[in-house]
């Protein structure tokens, strides 16, 4: 006894939390004063905002914005419950069902957090023992929800399809040996229609035809594809004319097109009722509150009377997708239709910390001469495969022809005379 | 029985908590429901199977008929067949302000709960004993929503962007440094969402290398926090100190299971107050313990921010501690603010490591600014800051509901769970069939309340849950109460003989619990 007393004496744990130096790059926040609309105000200076993915322009929008102030006035703020104590309200059945219409699924199901909606939908179906096939290039909460799930994990090369068939076939052969657990293994492949870190598509037709040679359920990750791919704005399945019900799941966050906040997951009932029990972030968690399912009503209402405005933000994104190339020491990363592309270095310095500092001297500049951008921020240790350093430019329907040319001309002289 | 306290000083006042035993004969006839009931599962999927009844919930597609099931079929066994007879006890939709009174959406089944349609009338005026609105700050009216009107017409609904990018709005920072004060601690973080508060920091804190010393009867999030970070995590009994400090001496003594080196770092997981069991953690022997062996401490006060101290800030503030001395407050905003969202607050080095490393800052869209300025307003009022005393009115109204309720239903003869000041109230049921018996009777006499079972809780023990709130007044209890002593006689719910428990004598076992990220 005496040991364990000194034992227990002699102990010491590490500090909680390892100090962070003061210059560290994510610790000092940009404040915004006001709304981060299409003129935001960061820290102080007025600029035009290249930063925030307020793709429709949705934000500032008066009806949108009308229709919350209602359903406050009738609400009030929060729930004050989960979904299943008393914390469904009419508005939460209202926004799935215009959700599945607009989609053309039968059901959808909504969250009240974006990064939670992959992130609680993939561990509801996925469990240990399970394969997921999924891209390298896969976004942080896609990660967290295949971590959550406890299931193998296989990653295929960026778009590559050719591996994804090698990591398949693989799979079909280990099956044959053990064919007894292989009919109960279920196989997944989670990729995103628009890419959150590489501003390209996922070859969709491809996978579909993987899907039915190797007997593979897919789940689809639309949420910056929702409201700006497609003819109106359904997302990559209308941009590439694939029936909607080839595809297992689709789940989109809220937070993008629509303005508002939250996530939802479509498809057939089959699927998505089971989420309704258990999807830990539907179950264990508050629902949205009404004023933000309000305001993602009209947006949808907005979507739908307007379709033309996804071929205004085509036209945008192509112009400086076109006026972006050829800034030395800069180059462009993304399709020309994507509204949200990133800018690395041609030639990285040799490390990480340096790029990023190069970059936020761009970022500082074109900031101080009333361009609004970001650098895109990852957590280094924690990615799986950590993209490298870069600034994030987002295109919205909001921007006029001489901003959008504005913001490349200052982007070439910064590089001009920083990088060079 | 008064439970004496040990540890004699730590404690300030009466800590008055116990558990009624289950009755024997109840234990053994719920038993022999769930067999019954399961029989009869395994009779209807006989039919089902067989095409005698028709099948009703939905399928494969056909063009997939020959991939992997997607689930097992004994999964679901007891969703078809025991969740689906009184699926319409949950999910209940209402189409008001969820305050002391709502009004609630009719809906029928025609078809046994497979399918249910609206008839389209309002059931008006329901007495609410659901909704966690402990402070009634659930309203449409008054000052916390005017400001949340202007904040909205100027900032809009939504943020579109992330905390470390360019969504970390003046509304943020202001919040922020309300938190701080208002919990007495250096600095403060607020997210949007509580489950992810749990599920995205725990993983920032602590990882492999580290102990992770969790209640049994943690919420989800926290459980889910806690597998995420891939630290080895060990269980101890429900709020029994016993068990806690037997851990914590064998983990510093022990060392990690293989290798035999010393832990990293040692973390406690426990809550402000049990959501299911209504129990108010231990906080003066906790907070003894974790100072003897140096270990930190991880407080989800999700349920007790508001609703208990004499001036609403908690848990730590009942027990008359010092909120420095908790390493990790965190708490959520959807139950006594009447918005949405969670926060952690701690030491300023703490925070600051949160704001570069925490999964939410960097990946999370930030909060919408009307309910922001709810939050705002809504601590203001309960601080005191707005120039009235309308917030401390509230939480002496929520203490005095709160004793006088539990204080009427004992007397009427119900197994009540829980400390004796926690606004969440369990009422024992045991048998499956008056789960969805209690819900409907309640509704036909206008009241709303929320009834518990398996999964949830164990198997034996469901239960109904009262959640009080500021916003009742004496004359909705009292009309509450008169109904749930009709229904108990009903139902005959009166089990209680009066013979509680003291906690101390709940034999302690030497089993604990691992488990392992592997």
């Amino acid at each position: 006894v005496q040991e364990k007393e000194e034992l227990i004496e002699e102990w010491q744990p590490e500090p909680l939390v390892p100090p962070v130096p003061k210059d560290h790059p994510a610790l000092n926040y940009n404040i915004v004063s006001g709304p981060p609309t299409h003129i935001i105000t960061v820290n102080g200076k007025e600029c035009i905002n290249f930063a925030s993915f307020n793709f429709l322009g949705l934000l500032d929008n008066e009806k949108v914005k009308s229709a919350a102030q209602a359903s406050l006035k009738k609400y009030g703020v929060g729930t004050c419950g989960p979904r299943g104590f008393y914390g469904t309200f009419d508005v939460h059945l209202e926004l799935e069902e215009r959700l599945a219409k607009f989609m053309r699924t039968e059901e959808a199901i909504i969250y009240s957090y974006g990064f939670a909606t992959i992130a609680s939908a993939i561990p509801a179906y996925s469990k240990r023992g399970d394969i997921v096939f999924v891209d390298e290039a896969a976004c942080f909460a896609i990660q967290k929800g295949l971590q959550a799930s406890r299931s193998n994990i296989k990653l295929f090369k960026h778009n590559d399809m050719a591996d994804l068939e090698r990591l398949l076939k693989e799979q079909e052969n280990e099956d044959q040996k053990n064919p007894r657990k292989a009919r109960v293994t279920r196989r997944f492949i989670v990729v995103e229609g628009l890419y959150m870190n590489t501003g390209d598509v996922c070859p969709l037709p491809e996978l579909i035809k993987l899907k039915y040679k190797y007997k593979v359920r897919i789940f689809l990750e639309e949420s910056l594809s929702f409201g700006v791919l497609g003819e109106h704005g359904r997302g990559i399945t209308e941009h590439f004319g694939i029936n909607i019900d080839d595809i297992d799941l689709i789940s989109a966050n809220m937070e993008n097109s629509l303005a508002s906040i939250g996530g939802f997951c479509c498809g057939r009932s089959f699927i998505i009722d089971h989420q309704r029990l258990s999807g830990q972030g539907y179950c264990f968690s508050a629902s949205l509150p009404p004023l933000l399912a309000a305001a993602a009503i009209e947006a949808l209402n907005i979507m739908e009377d307007n379709p033309d405005i996804f071929r205004t933000l085509h036209t945008k994104c192509e112009r400086i997708h076109k006026a972006l190339q050829g800034i030395s020491g800069l180059k462009v990363v993304g399709e020309s239709f994507s509204p949200a592309l990133h800018l690395q270095l041609e030639e990285s310095c040799g490390s990480r910390e340096n790029d990023a500092k190069l970059l936020k001297r761009v970022v500082d500049y074109c900031m101080s001469n009333g361009i609004a951008l970001t650098q895109a921020r990852y957590l280094e240790k924690e990615e799986k495969c950590l993209p490298p350093p870069s600034i994030r430019v987002v295109v919205t329907v909001e921007q006029t022809e001489q901003e959008l040319d504005k913001a490349a001309s200052l982007l070439k002289e910064a590089a001009q005379s920083i990088l060079n | 029985i008064n439970h004496i306290v040990h540890n004699g000083g730590l404690y300030k006042r009466p800590f008055n908590e116990a558990f009624e035993e289950t009755p024997m004969l109840v234990a053994v006839l719920t038993y022999v429901g769930y067999g019954v009931l399961t029989l009869f599962g395994y009779l209807r999927d006989f039919m089902r199977q067989w095409k005698i009844e028709k099948c009703q919930h939905a399928t494969e597609r056909e063009e997939q008929k020959d991939f992997v099931p997607l689930y097992q079929d004994f999964e679901n066994f007891y969703n078809r067949n025991l969740y689906m007879r009184i699926r319409d006890s949950w999910n209940r939709p209402i189409c008001s302000v969820p305050g002391a009174k709502v009004d609630m959406m009719e809906r029928v089944s025609h078809d046994y709960n497979w399918t249910f349609t609206y008839t389209g009338r309002v059931i008006k005026d329901i007495i609410n004993m659901g909704s966690y609105n402990y402070l009634g700050f659930a309203q449409n009216t008054g000052t916390c929503q005017e400001a949340a009107a202007k904040v909205l017409s100027q900032y809009g609904a939504g943020v579109c962007s992330t905390r470390q990018e360019i969504g970390n709005l003046d509304k943020h920072e202001e919040l922020e440094e309300l938190i701080a004060r208002f919990l007495g601690v250096e600095s403060a973080m607020a997210y949007g969402m509580g489950f992810a508060t749990n599920s995205m920091n725990i993983p920032a804190l602590v990882g492999k290398g580290c102990l992770i010393l969790s209640d049994e009867l943690n919420h989800a999030s926290l459980v889910l926090g806690a597998r995420l970070s891939g630290a080895t995590i060990r269980i101890f009994k429900h709020n029994n100190m016993q068990s806690l400090e037997k851990l914590l001496k064998d983990a510093i003594v022990h060392g990690q299971p293989r290798t035999r080196r010393p832990w990293k770092k040692i973390l406690i997981l426990v809550e402000g107050i049990y959501s299911m069991e209504g129990s108010i953690v231990r906080l003066p022997e906790v907070i003894a313990l974790k100072k003897k062996y140096k270990s930190y401490l991880y407080l989800d006060e999700a349920h007790s921010i508001g609703a208990l101290g004499p001036s609403g800030r908690g848990v730590v503030e009942y027990f008359g501690l010092n909120p420095e001395d908790v390493d990790i407050m965190m708490g959520t905003f959807t139950k006594s603010f009447g918005a949405a969202g969670g926060y952690i607050g701690g030491k300023k080095e703490l925070i600051d490591y949160l704001r570069t490393y925490s999964h939410s800052a960097v990946y999370a869209t930030s909060m919408s600014p009307p309910v922001v300025e709810q939050i705002i307003t809504s601590m203001k009022c309960i601080m005191g800051e707005d120039g009235t005393t309308v917030g401390k009115a509230r939480v002496q109204q929520l203490a005095e509901n709160t004793r006088y309720f539990r204080r009427r239903l004992k007397e009427m003869g119900f197994i009540i769970y829980g400390n004796e000041d926690s606004p969440v109230v369990p009422l024992m049921l045991y048998m499956p069939a008056k789960i969805g018996a209690f819900g409907r009777e309640m509704l036909k006499r206008n009241i709303g309340v929320v009834v518990v079972g398996f999964p949830a809780t164990p198997i034996i023990e469901s239960r109904a849950r009262f959640c009080l709130s500021a916003a009742h007044t004496k004359e909705m209890l009292d009309t509450a109460l008169k109904k749930i002593n009709e229904v108990g006689d009903l139902l005959q719910l009166k089990y209680s003989r009066h013979r509680l428990v003291p906690l101390l004598d709940r034999p302690f076992d030497e089993t604990t619990y691992e488990e392992t990220e592997d």
